[in-house]
């Protein structure tokens, strides 16, 4: 409990001076407070001094920290000035598409990921092996935007092309975690003794394993909501990938912050989690 | 294994001898349109064909690599020099400072990459001329990548704080600067090489990223971003093999960079 307390704490640490440097960045980037009438020509300049008085958050820094802590605890995430609408009903519409591009890619990550690690290290498998590890290499090699457009050419899925960003990364560092695991010598003594693959792996390999594979789930969320990007905006999936996208390019500053904020709770939570789990395992394991 | 090390070195120097040899090689500036013919395949003039532009592709192919593979180097040594600067010092002193980067550290971690990369580009002008736009991309690459590698030259450095060696400098009097530059800067040195190396093809293809999404290096300067995104012309119906060179190119060198850092990680 204690220890749920402290992730948890941090989480909102972490997010509250996340949030204070994404408020300071969107105040001092350059023309914050410029409205687009203030280029009319025929407007004297108290009109345009009024004009930059009437926008929120226009006074000093200390006043815009509270105007948009203010809005924080009623809820309110502010509007989007490229969309004109409320940045909650935007996130309610886009994040469910993103989850769900974002879990379909994971499944099949560590679908393919984990079998062709456990096949390649544990029952080392030549030929898999040297499959797997020259396709995650060439995929590491790839950008991800690029094998979202191969998927736009060949009209696939684009969900899947997330799937692929992260398997090189699962597949990498699990083949390692279990070719370490499976080469200790309480592993080697069971071999010996002529416990049973499956036997070896459930009782001997995984637990060994599992705090940190369960780490690499916790940074595997990271890793797909940052595929989302490139994958969304290319396959065009109206999911929070794309709205960063779109907001980057219309320099959205309060909605990409907003944005970065709520993907960098979703990974912090996601971190927490398998921290969390890992550790009744790991303490299990000593 | 040596043997596709030593191709794969090969082949890097060929790669960057091409791009700083451009002007000699291809002789007509990138930016040069052959208004005639747009969209050109293959000649004997123009071995990529040309852009819709009608610009010539292999000509942009070597400056585009000159900018990709000149920049992610600096932009990898600036994220290693960050990097040894806040977790060489973190490490050094210890205690509350320590905590205070790794917490900043963790901050950086915690933030998707790519995520966060787009929200710091959109912060800065989006509408400069294309050198501005490459000096801003690189650079914010180079100021964002610190965190990882500061971590591990963090906990390098306090655990040379408390190695034997250092222990017998400071019982001889050597304090200070002269311990941190004489004994402790030195020794990260493996450390630092290896994270630069493996920056570089992190950075190249985060560029590539970029450039596709629009928000790389700006028209008319190429780069590998910039020409990858004439692939979502492409169509299975009206192949044009040629497009996918500046992918050959990117996919050969990255996994080169790759091949040569096994042996770098040996020598950290």
């Amino acid at each position: 409990m204690r220890r749920l307390g402290r992730h948890a704490a941090r989480a909102l640490l972490v997010i509250i001076v996340g949030g204070f440097l994404g408020a300071t960045l969107v105040r001092l980037a350059p023309g914050f407070g410029v409205d687009e009438e203030e280029l009319d020509s025929r407007l004297s300049a108290q009109s345009v001094a009024a004009l930059r008085q009437a926008q929120p958050g226009s006074g000093s820094l200390a006043d815009f920290y509270l105007h948009s802590l203010e809005r924080l605890a009623h809820g309110d995430l502010g509007v989007s000035t490229t969309l004109h609408r409320p940045v909650r009903q935007l996130l309610a519409e886009r994040l469910p598409e993103t989850l769900k591009t974002v879990a379909l890619g994971l499944v099949l990550a560590w679908a393919a990921g984990l079998t062709l690690a456990l096949t390649a290290a544990l029952w080392q498998s030549g030929p898999v092996d040297l499959a797997a590890s020259l396709a995650a290499s060439v995929l590491l090699c790839i950008p991800a935007a690029v094998l979202a457009l191969l998927f736009v050419m060949v009209q696939a899925p684009g969900r899947l092309a997330v799937g692929l960003i992260v398997f090189p990364k699962v597949f990498h560092y699990a083949r390692s975690l279990l070719a370490r695991s499976a080469a200790l010598p309480h592993v080697l003594t069971a071999r010996a003794k002529g416990a049973g693959g499956c036997r070896v792996l459930l009782w001997h390999v995984l637990p060994v394993a599992a705090p940190q594979l369960l780490a690499l789930g916790g940074v595997s969320v990271s890793l797909a909501f940052a595929a989302a990007i490139p994958v969304e905006v290319l396959c065009d999936l109206p999911g929070i990938g794309q709205l960063a996208w779109k907001a980057a390019l219309g320099r959205d500053l309060a909605l990409l912050v907003d944005l970065t904020m709520l993907v960098t709770a979703v990974t912090l939570v996601a971190n927490s989690a398998a921290d969390l789990a890992a550790r009744p395992v790991g303490e299990g394991e000593r | 294994m040596k043997g596709l090390r030593v191709a794969a070195m090969a082949f890097l120097a060929l790669v960057v001898l091409a791009c700083v040899l451009a002007p000699w090689v291809a002789p007509d500036s990138y930016a040069k349109q052959f208004r005639d013919i747009p969209d050109a395949a293959p000649t004997s003039q123009h071995w990529l064909g040309t852009d819709d532009l009608g610009r010539d592709r292999f000509t942009r192919l070597l400056y585009g690599t000159r900018v990709s593979l000149l920049l992610a180097p600096a932009a990898a040594l600036l994220s290693s020099l960050l990097a040894v600067l806040i977790g060489g010092t973190a490490g050094f002193v210890g205690g509350v400072l320590q905590s205070c980067v790794m917490a900043a550290a963790d901050l950086f971690l915690s933030l998707p990459w790519l995520f966060l990369l787009i929200t710091v580009r959109a912060f800065l002008p989006l509408d400069v001329s294309p050198e501005v736009s490459v000096a801003i991309t690189f650079a914010l690459l180079g100021c964002l990548g610190w965190a990882a590698a500061a971590r591990v030259i963090c906990a390098d450095a306090r655990t040379l704080c408390n190695s034997d060696m250092v222990l017998l400098a400071r019982a001889s009097g050597c304090g200070g600067w002269r311990l941190l530059w004489r004994h402790i800067v030195p020794n990260l040195r493996p450390v630092l090489l290896a994270q630069f190396w493996i920056s570089i093809p992190v950075y190249i293809l985060t560029e590539a990223n970029l450039g596709i999404l629009g928000l790389g290096v700006a028209e008319p300067l190429p780069s590998w971003g910039g020409m990858l995104r004439e692939l979502e012309g492409f169509s299975l119906f009206s192949a044009q093999p040629w497009l996918f060179a500046p992918l050959a190119l990117l996919v050969f060198t990255v996994s080169s960079f790759h091949l040569v850092l096994h042996n770098k990680e040996g020598w950290a």
